[in-house]
């Protein structure tokens, strides 16, 4: 309770440094009314723009590319790390593939989706698998290297062969580095998609991103502002729904500070 | 609450077996620039009778811990088999289980859940009976009040004791100890030497059991096998006739303790040196 309050104190204080802030700025003339809105204003650019359901349209059109986009990121990065892991044949060539890719910023990757995929969600896609696959694989495959090999020797003694091995102790026994690199594949795969959306126009729908050059085009800073704040959140929302529980059980289960 | 028939049957102690080493050597060759082969294992030969409870002295290095692997299956000699029951070993199995040096339980499970993944492995048993029989093993370790607990939460003590629960729920007909108690200390030992004994004369299992402590070896064994390295081999044999349950602590048992240990000095490294 106590921390609630003081959280919500700060915020309070923020909000008027803010108003007070933009209105001292105006008034010295160091920037046009027009750049320096109140947050009052970029509230109500939110609450209308969830009303007429533009900032709907676009949380989900956002929303949707990442979901499927680092799905399948997963799907291919973790067989692929564990294969990695496994055979020395995959180690010197995906595996070195995928540490020099994974130094490559995804944003890179949009020119060449653009050529391929035209202005189409495939494209977006293509950016997000890009930025997610290379860590989630190179992670997975630190996991299982690090795992202590007694885990997988205790295994066989009781009886467990192939594929219950992997899916029953390796995989687990490399659940902290499985996490930590599923959570470093998000944060890539959420900042390139950004990028793309703010520099390129898909056909297929607008997302945040595009709403944020929107609002830059038409020069709303409310806009803009307003746009920037739901992008903040939906970060937030993302490490509290998706990794915190994970990282709790983590905590709880191995006791990992 | 009326136990299951094949409850009753899973929690009936097997028949003990009888285990033989023949002829076993493994070779390993070491890395490094001036690679040498060390001789882990020379020529090794051994009879376990049908529950009896074997120890392994020696120096670290001197082979005994591979000798336990082979056994166990984790690892192929270069030559030589192993028999049990007349069979041939030729891969891991829940018929040996093995208790290793660090506990090795699982720290994505907690400790029931430990004790189950045997168990799990284990067609035609529902997942009722699984649980009835981990919590009789638990029970039996004193620990059953903990089998929610995390891995991380206990001690090495209780870890260790977890360790023996697991490996005895699948009721396997030989049991492998690589140094369980050489992490603990001497307290937590002593109670352990205790309670394995206990466990021992309750449900009759074939041990062989590994250790650099000798006084454990006396304290446990009905046979202490003193292990030479480089090549590993076994150089002497004692029978340990002490009534049980024995007190590690006991004048009867250091008797025992010093000879092995001169024995052992004998052929220490010392002795290699001086030849």
């Amino acid at each position: 309770m106590k921390r609630f309050l003081r959280a919500g104190a700060f915020f309070v204080l923020v909000l008027l440094a803010w108003h007070y802030g933009a209105l001292y700025a105006v008034k010295k003339g160091w920037l046009s009314p027009v750049l320096a809105p109140d947050p009052l204003s970029v509230g109500q650019y939110i609450c209308g723009a969830f009303r007429d359901g533009s900032m709907t349209t676009a949380i989900w059109v956002t929303f949707r590319r990442l979901l499927v986009g680092y799905s399948l990121g997963l799907v291919i990065g973790l067989p692929l790390g564990l294969l990695t892991a496994q055979f020395k044949a995959f180690r010197d060539t995906i595996g070195l593939v995928a540490l020099g890719l994974q130094t490559l910023p995804s944003v890179c990757w949009v020119p060449l989706a653009l050529l391929w995929f035209q202005q189409s969600e495939k494209a977006m896609f293509f950016v997000v698998i890009m930025g997610s696959l290379w860590s989630v694989l190179i992670a997975t495959e630190t996991g299982v290297r690090n795992m202590p090999p007694i885990y997988v020797r205790a295994a066989r003694t009781m009886g467990s062969r192939g594929l219950h091995t992997w899916i029953k102790v390796i995989l687990p026994a490399s659940l902290p580095f499985l996490v930590s690199g599923m959570k470093q594949g998000w944060a890539f795969a959420w900042r390139s998609l950004m990028a793309a959306e703010i520099y390129v126009t898909i056909l297929t729908g607008d997302g945040l991103g595009r709403l944020l050059h929107y609002g830059r085009e038409l020069l709303a800073m409310d806009q803009v502002l307003g746009v920037m704040i739901v992008i903040v959140l939906i970060g937030l929302m993302a490490d509290k729904i998706l990794f915190a529980p994970c990282e709790r059980f983590l905590h709880r289960r191995w006791g990992l500070i | 609450m009326i136990a299951s028939n094949s409850v009753q049957a899973e929690l009936q102690n097997v028949q003990p077996v009888k285990l033989v080493v023949e002829q076993v050597s493994k070779k390993f060759r070491s890395g490094g620039r001036h690679s040498h082969d060390v001789q882990a294992l020379q020529n090794i030969n051994l009879q376990v009778d049908e529950g009896e409870y074997v120890c392994l002295v020696g120096r670290s290095g001197c082979g005994k811990t591979t000798l336990l692997n082979v056994i166990a299956g984790l690892e192929k000699p270069d030559s030589g088999r192993i028999l049990v029951d007349g069979k041939p070993v030729t891969e891991p199995g829940r018929d040996r289980m093995v208790m290793f040096q660090e506990a090795a339980l699982f720290p994505w499970l907690d400790v029931l859940s430990n004790v189950l993944f045997g168990l799990r492995l284990k067609p035609n048993l529902t997942e009722a009976d699984r649980i009835e029989v981990a919590n009789f093993y638990l029970k039996m370790i004193g620990l059953e009040k903990f089998r929610h607990s995390n891995i991380h939460e206990l001690s090495g003590g209780m870890k260790q004791r977890v360790a023996l629960a697991r490996a005895l729920a699948p009721n396997p007909r030989v049991l492998l100890m690589d140094e369980p108690f050489g992490a603990l200390d001497a307290l937590t030992r002593e109670q352990l030497y205790g309670d394995i004994q206990d466990i021992w004369l309750r449900r009759r299992k074939t041990i062989v059991f590994v250790t650099h402590n000798v006084r454990e070896a006396v304290c446990l064994g009905d046979r202490v096998l003193v292990f030479s390295p480089n090549p590993g081999r076994i150089v002497e044999e004692y029978r340990i006739d002490l009534p049980r349950p024995r007190d590690i602590n006991s004048v009867s048992l250091a008797e025992y303790s010093v000879a092995i240990t001169r024995c052992l000095k004998g052929y220490g490294e010392d002795r290699e040196v001086a030849e």
